[in-house]
């Protein structure tokens, strides 16, 4: 079905395509879908899944992905195996005609990356490997403050999937990337999969530096060099090197992970890993409405964040921030006294500190009761926050030749730390995960996104329902169309939208008076200064509805202080949010009593909870 | 489905426990197998590759990357002393000759004329492997480690903080809901493996440290005690490193837990007898979990009592491992194949449990099943 040497290598479809089975091995559990074409359109029949099998006893991914097909089978009713095979082309009723699959089983791809400059080509290199999919377990730079020894140490104990090496621009000084190279050598790096094969090193900094880097590391590492990530000092290249890292992790990481042999012969295009699968969609549906998205995924262990601002695609992991394996870091990392601000109720801080470890050690636990429920919410809150945080702080500068910036341009960035992230400018915030895509109610998870997020005018929020991103971003590689319609129709569950007024003001002053005309007539209210609203919104995301939203003089929409603003909206099951709490600064009453009554009044005002905590 | 329960931790009163014992890098296997070793025997040795230290010999000298191979004293693969000097060059007119003292002991590894660096690898430095249980060597990996074997009594711990260590057992509390008192904690158990009962207070374990306690075995222990003890907050569990003076195994969890009932009578039991302990944790793929290895020699050969993989039944016991039944024993009453709605509004699977004389309904996810 698959034709991979026309259009310059990249897969194309032959045939119709009447039925695609798609998984995703994560590091616990791999997801089976199952999509067929009915009526013309592309549909979810059916999820199934099942552990991953990548550990003892069983060391072979393909059983839980056989497991997870089985499991399929069994819930649509349609024969897809043939023994330990899967049937491809579909033969009448049986079998699938695409088979692809995503893959973080065993950690995921984990990287180190080094560049000259830590804050130049340091990023650089750390933004192409994390658009790539992988983890950046270290940045080391010539300038990072560490001494050789110090680096060739590090170097040493990580045990990296594979190194990306980039520095200098084309043209300029050789002797800081050779020196990077030099270290390694000295270090002696061993791959994290068995010492017996060779460590995959990419090399794209200095053109000019490539005989020399030839010289001192093809004898002693898988060595494939590339187009340099930042030829110049205000142009950014990652499209070779994440290309580069796409293909080593298939040839050299693949082919040494438990069973990945088997399965890579299986799929019709190459493996992807699992982030880079989910970029890649939210990247797709951000370029074909042509709007800003924040798409995150908040795991046990890890958070991803992507955005899409101004064309410009970036991806982060947060690597230590999760709801089960890293709550506890959560903790470490944002500080107790903010976990509990969003609690409604007291908690005695070591009864806290105590259940969270609990939760971290027993992580498959799941909270009973509301209170139980709520302090969860209240730490995913901070996860995502923080992941965030880490996001915006690494989404700056430029990408692509097209995105030429002036060299001064380049330096303001840096010193500034200016984000891409502009949340005036995001027009739809995706939420994935288990804390978010299973919230017993969804304005619990538009509360919890709303809050870590923070965003300002009008945006639409949804989440991912099952969490089958990852398996629509490799198809979408494939068969943009069918991804497209299924994201669409059965992956994006509408929340709604959020107005939040930009501004500070008095408390229980008017902060904005918002008009909803929609099919049922129209609804108005004023929200002041502090407080939240509800409005119903159809629930079809499908249709949309007129709203006015016109703030206080004090306040901004993004027209401007004091400008209303009118905008088609779409339904969404929660509904259309007024958030007139403030924004620069968002703030918490200091007062515990008065916090936690404020929190109530939000959670009463939007149904979050069934009984008042 | 009927077995979905959260698998209890390994409690086993004889069982065969085998450890790996491997080298960080190839070296040499000091033992043969079927040899009887200590826990504090060395079974295998090597040489890890010794620091490398860079010298930019260019900016020392005063010139180009490229004159550097020339200006070295000694040739590249000599072993140099600290202070020796590595390289020189004269100034104008042959005059104020500039040397380069190395900085330390080791071979002069590379030169570049790039960077106009040398690189200096200091000796190698020696690592051993110790037996870390009383056991024979069932097996000899060449170049690489052993695997010891023993018949033994097995706990596993939830939690531990400290690396491997071993000592003989001791009691210091009458009952598994009993927390450690100073009164308990006497200069007496210097040396020992101690089960504390229910609770450690930091202070405690700090006077444990004192004594040269070696391990303390206990139901729970406070997370903001285990930041005192540690200086920092812990945020991901992979543990087994620290160096706090003494190794923590906690059975139960955090916060005040009796311990399994089974768990101390089994350690109970077992009083006297030389214990290896080790408290690294790791939750993540690949479970690792602190263990408390009591060799058994030859009395009488495993029985294979471990009991540890039958399903949940009614009538099992269990355990709650979350509010509001955390650490609470219980039976199962009924195992309801339906998922069913929780307070939270979330459909789970559930099981029905009796704790104490009340029947109330627990997530399947949240309660662990206590074997045999």
């Amino acid at each position: 079905m698959i034709d991979n040497t026309s259009n310059g290598g990249s897969p194309t479809l032959k045939g119709p395509v009447r039925s695609i089975l798609a998984t995703d091995c994560g590091s616990t559990t791999t997801k089976a879908i199952l999509i067929e074409q009915r009526e013309g359109h592309y549909r979810l029949i059916v999820r199934g899944e099942a552990p991953t099998t990548v550990e003892a006893p069983f060391e072979d991914v393909t059983r839980g992905v056989l497991n997870a097909v089985k499991e399929v089978e069994e819930l649509s009713g349609r024969t897809i195996l043939d023994g330990d095979r899967i049937v491809t082309p579909q033969e009448g009723d049986r079998g699938v005609d695409l088979y692809l699959s995503t893959s973080s089983a065993g950690g995921g791809l984990q990287m180190m990356v080094s560049g000259v400059v830590k804050s130049m080509t340091g990023e650089s290199a750390q933004r192409a490997a994390l658009g790539a999919g992988a983890i950046v377990m270290d940045v080391i730079a010539a300038n990072d403050g560490r001494r050789p020894h110090e680096k060739i140490q590090r170097i040493r104990s990580l045990r990296p999937d594979m190194i990306l090496l980039s520095g200098g621009v084309d043209g300029g000084t050789v002797s800081h990337v050779v020196e990077l190279a030099e270290l390694l050598v000295a270090a002696d790096p061993k791959a994290r999969l068995g010492s017996q094969f060779s460590l995959p090193v990419v090399y794209a900094g200095n053109k000019d530096a490539r005989s020399l880097i030839e010289d001192r590391l093809s004898s002693r590492v898988a060595l494939s060099v590339t187009d340099n990530l930042r030829p110049t000092l205000e142009q950014e290249n990652l499209g070779p090197a994440r290309h580069e890292i796409h293909e080593l992790f298939m040839e050299h990481v693949m082919q040494h992970a438990p069973g990945y042999p088997k399965l890579l012969s299986w799929t019709a295009v190459p493996v992807m890993p699992t982030p880079g699968a989910v970029g890649l969609i939210i990247e797709k549906i951000a370029k074909r409405e042509g709007i800003s998205v924040i798409g995150v995924d908040i795991g046990g262990a890890t958070t991803d964040v992507f955005s899409v601002f101004q064309n410009v695609f970036n991806r982060t992991v947060s690597a230590n921030l999760g709801m089960s394996y890293s709550i506890s870091n959560v903790m470490a990392e944002a500080g107790l006294a903010n976990i509990l601000r969003w609690v409604p109720f007291d908690v005695d801080e070591r009864d806290l500190r105590n259940r969270i470890k609990n939760k971290m050690i027993r992580p498959t636990t799941i909270p009973q009761t509301l209170e139980e429920l709520a302090i969860e919410q209240a730490i995913s809150r901070e996860a995502l926050r923080l992941a965030f945080e880490q996001h915006k702080s690494l989404a700056v500068g430029l990408k692509g030749v097209q995105q030429e910036r002036t060299i001064s341009d380049t330096f303001a960035q840096t010193q500034s730390g200016a984000t891409l992230v502009n949340l005036a400018h995001l027009d739809l915030l995706v939420g994935s995960g288990g804390v978010l895509s299973h919230a017993p109610r969804r304005g619990q998870s538009a509360l919890m996104m709303i809050a870590a997020f923070l965003p300002e005018g009008f945006t639409d929020l949804a989440v991912d329902s099952i969490f089958m991103m990852p398996q629509l971003g490799v198809l979408s590689t494939v068969h943009e169309h069918a991804a497209a319609e299924v994201f669409d129709r059965d992956c994006l569950v509408r929340l709604g939208t959020v107005i939040a007024p930009v501004g500070r003001g008095k408390e229980g002053q008017s902060s904005v008076r918002v008009k909803v005309e929609g099919p049922d007539g129209v609804k108005e209210a004023e929200v002041r200064f502090g407080d939240m609203a509800l409005l119903p919104l159809p629930e079809d995301g499908e249709v949309r509805v007129r709203v006015t939203a016109d703030p206080d003089r004090a306040f901004d929409l993004g027209a401007g202080k004091g400008k209303a603003v009118t905008r088609e909206v779409r339904g969404g099951v929660v509904g259309l949010i007024v958030d007139a709490r403030g924004r620069h600064p968002f703030e918490l009453p200091a007062d515990p009593k008065k916090r936690i009554e404020r929190l109530r009044t939000w959670n009463r005002t939007l149904g979050i909870y069934p009984k008042e905590l | 489905m009927t077995h979905a329960y959260t698998p209890g931790l390994r409690v086993a009163d004889h069982t065969m426990v085998r450890r790996e014992r491997r080298l960080p890098l190839k070296g040499e296997v000091l033992v043969t197998r079927g040899a009887q070793v200590r826990a504090t025997d060395t079974v295998a040795r090597t040489l890890i590759p010794g620091n490398v230290q860079t010298v930019n010999i260019a900016n020392a000298l005063g010139c180009d990357p490229c004159d550097v191979p020339k200006a070295l004293a000694l040739g590249v693969g000599t072993t140099v002393g600290k202070g020796d000097v590595i390289a020189r060059r004269k100034g104008m007119f042959g005059l104020m000759e500039s040397k380069v003292p190395s900085p330390a002991r080791g071979i002069l590894e590379s030169c570049s004329e790039v960077t106009g660096q040398v690189i200096l690898r200091e000796p190698p430095m020696p690592v051993e492997v110790d037996a870390y249980i009383d056991g024979v060597v069932a097996e000899v990996m060449e170049g690489e480690g052993v695997v010891v074997e023993t018949p033994a009594a097995f706990v596993q711990g939830i939690f531990g903080v400290g690396g491997e260590t071993n000592g003989e057992l001791a009691v210091a509390v009458s009952g598994p809901g009993e927390p450690l008192t100073p009164e308990r904690l006497t200069p007496a158990l210097a040396g020992k493996v101690v089960i504390g009962g229910s609770y450690v207070s930091f202070d405690l374990l700090k006077k444990a440290v004192s004594l040269g306690v070696k391990a303390v075995i206990v139901g729970g222990f406070d997370d903001r005690d285990l930041r005192e003890l540690m200086g920092y907050d812990l945020g991901v569990a992979i543990t087994g490193t620290e160096n706090i003076g003494l190794t923590l195994v906690l059975t139960e969890g955090f916060g005040h837990m009796a311990m399994a009932d089974r768990t101390f009578r089994l350690l109970s039991a077992l009083a006297g007898k030389p214990a290896s302990v080790s408290g690294a944790t790791q939750i993540r793929a690949g479970v690792l979990r602190p263990e408390i290895v009591v060799p058994l020699a030859a009395e009488g050969g495993p029985r294979g009592d471990d009991r540890r993989s039958t399903g949940m039944e009614v009538g099992s016991l269990i355990r709650g491992i979350r509010e509001p039944f955390f650490g609470r024993i219980g039976k199962v009453a009924e195992l309801p194949p339906e998922l069913a709605a929780l307070e939270t509004e979330a459909h789970v699977r559930v099981l029905a449990a009796e704790f104490d004389g009340k029947v109330s309904v627990v997530p399947r996810a949240n309660v662990e099943l206590i074997e045999g």
